[in-house]
């Protein structure tokens, strides 16, 4: 959706993820774009060269941050350490919505630092929704959570993923960051169809949408962000931008990164499919 | 396709997040493959297809397989950039193991990769047959190593003005900045590091949920020539966010040191000549000299304000 209540009612266009090869043409060129998403835990520190270059990014550009550890979906409580340090970066970014992803990845305080699948039982769904309550309630900012790439489905699980994902927006009462390739990723490894996926999305909570590249593996396919947009990805995402509407969009490339010029054309490529009437001015 | 006689167990939620990350987190064999049967003698074939369905293309090994490669890839590969130099120090080979030993027996504790070897130093105090060859320059390489990483991150406070510092009083107190970490030294390993950093200098950080299906780093290293042995007195800190070491006389590394743990300058003084074994004169006559450098480089600070609670 456009700006909505998920989102901090914000219209942000096309963005890239911020990521550190990038950072002296930033400074030097100061090139337009719409937004950069930050990894939150990459500057959840207390000093140094990062968070400077956090707040020269803030002086110049919009930043929306995007967690990789929050774990929702793991059975043991939020980890309040984690959750103090993310507030005082969000005071920090002032960043209108926060990320995080819809998985598991920790046991009794050790962490896999993965994005594990969640088995998509009633009981899984009731427990992440409530820490989605309790990480927003503590950060006072909306959240959406992303569907992440699986290569794994539960015997214990009920309901598909999507019936999940609705599951635990409804009772949390949050947003969605879709990731279109991760749908995709996803369809392919579990024989869905990501078009099923999509329709069952409800609009009105989509804050923001995910593409990336992935890689074709003999028999799976791994989500790997090291590759272009692939064409079933584009097509996923212009059936979304039809259903959902003009949504802020980011581009992952997070492995054998290259130039920055080629990763923001890549990424705004994605404008081609949004409405010339509602895209947004860089 | 083994789908025929499984029998799927039927587990809660903290059941199931146990038994997978308990095969997850087993080590992988030589081939970087899934072991037959866990550390403590299960069969993760068994474990899997209780607990992971089968599709028309893999087998509930070979899907829980892949997290288990992740898993190892991504931590090895972390742990690999963090600490370059005690794989100088200690060779490829028992550097491997090192890293294998660690994580199989540490897992991480910390929601950020960036903690991920925080413990390594006391692990190989407890466990120096990994390092036997060399064990007192990898610990200094560990040690090194691992300061690097807390100065490059730390806090920096506001830091005094030399009129401040003249207003401190007679015996004052000072407060060093949090980044600044001091090193005694039995090699000169600040001048290995910067060596191998030459040849080699990742620069990554976190990325999304990027899948990593090869960790092996094949580029040949130069094998460079080990330090003898020598005292140093480092001071690892942060200038313009860029992380210096920079060599101390040990009557200076024992009086900041002193300092750094909250003795008064009288006491710090007389630390500094018992420790040091210098004559009090010694350590008077070069007092002036070291605080105008140390006040320089903005290693005094004002004490931290107390934080308010989100």
């Amino acid at each position: 959706m456009p700006a909505n209540r998920f989102n901090g009612y914000k219209d942000f266009g096309v963005g890239i993820g911020l990521r550190v090869p990038h950072y002296n043409h930033i400074f030097e060129k100061k090139p337009v774009v719409d937004w950069f998403e930050i990894i939150s835990e990459n500057y959840m520190v207390e000093g140094g060269r990062q968070l400077q270059v956090l707040d020269q990014i803030l002086e110049r550009y919009r930043v929306v941050q995007h967690g990789v550890s929050m774990y929702f979906g793991s059975a043991e409580p939020l980890n309040r350490e984690h959750l103090r340090r993310l507030k005082k970066l969000v005071r920090r970014t002032n960043t209108p919505w926060l990320t995080d992803h819809l998985c598991w990845g920790s046991v009794d305080g050790r962490y896999s630092h993965d994005l594990l699948p969640m088995p998509y039982t009633f009981e899984a769904a009731k427990r992440t929704a409530q820490k989605v309550r309790e990480a927003r309630d503590f950060l006072e900012v909306p959240i959406a959570v992303e569907n992440v790439s699986s290569y794994a489905e539960y015997h214990v699980s009920e309901m598909t993923e999507w019936e999940f994902l609705n599951e635990v927006v409804e009772q949390a009462d949050c947003g969605i960051l879709l990731d279109v390739n991760n749908i995709y990723v996803s369809s392919r490894n579990h024989s869905f169809d990501p078009f099923e996926y999509l329709r069952s999305v409800p609009a009105e909570r989509v804050a923001q949408i995910h593409i990336a590249g992935h890689s074709n593996y003999e028999k799976y396919i791994l989500d790997t962000h090291d590759h272009p947009v692939l064409d079933p990805v584009w097509q996923l995402y212009a059936k979304a931008i039809e259903m959902f509407g003009p949504t802020a969009t980011l581009l992952e490339w997070d492995d054998h990164i290259p130039s920055f010029d080629e990763v923001h054309k890549e990424a705004l490529k994605a404008k081609q499919y949004i409405p010339a009437s509602s895209a947004v001015a860089s | 396709m083994s789908a025929g006689n499984v029998n799927p167990v039927r587990m809660n939620l903290d059941q199931l997040q146990r038994a997978v990350f308990d095969v997850v987190r087993q080590p992988l064999t030589d081939n970087e493959r899934m072991r037959e049967h866990t550390l403590d003698g299960r069969s993760t074939k068994e474990i899997a297809e209780e607990i992971v369905k089968p599709n028309d293309r893999l087998t509930s090994v070979e899907r829980l397989e892949i997290y288990n490669r992740v898993y190892w890839f991504r931590l090895l590969s972390s742990l690999a950039d963090d600490f370059p130099g005690l794989r100088a120090v200690i060779g490829q080979e028992a550097f491997d193991k090192v890293l294998l030993g660690y994580l199989t027996e540490m897992p991480s504790v910390s929601y950020t990769l960036r903690d991920l070897g925080s413990r390594l130093e006391a692990w190989l105090r407890a466990h120096p047959e990994f390092i036997s060859s060399n064990e007192r320059m990898a610990l200094d390489m560990v040690r090194l190593e691992w300061a690097d990483i807390e100065a490059f991150d730390a806090a920096e406070f506001p830091v005094l003005s030399q009129a401040e510092l003249a207003g401190l009083g007679e015996d004052p107190v000072f407060h060093l900045q949090p980044y600044l970490q001091l090193l005694d030294l039995s090699y000169p390993v600040d001048e290995l590091l910067l060596k191998v950093r030459e040849t080699e200098d990742p620069e990554t950080d976190i990325s999304s949920n990027v899948v990593m299906m090869d960790h092996s780093d094949s580029a040949p290293r130069k094998q460079l020539p080990l330090p003898k042995g020598k005292k140093v007195f480092l001071a690892v800190h942060r200038q313009e966010n860029i992380v210096y070491f920079k060599r101390l006389k040990p009557e200076g590394f024992a009086l900041l040191r002193a300092l750094q743990q909250g003795q008064p300058l009288s006491q710090a003084i007389e630390t500094s000549v018992n420790w040091s074994g210098k004559k009090l004169e010694r350590v008077m006559e070069q007092l002036h000299d070291w605080f105008a450098n140390w006040s320089q480089l903005g290693w005094f600070c004002r004490p931290p304000e107390k934080e308010s609670q989100p």
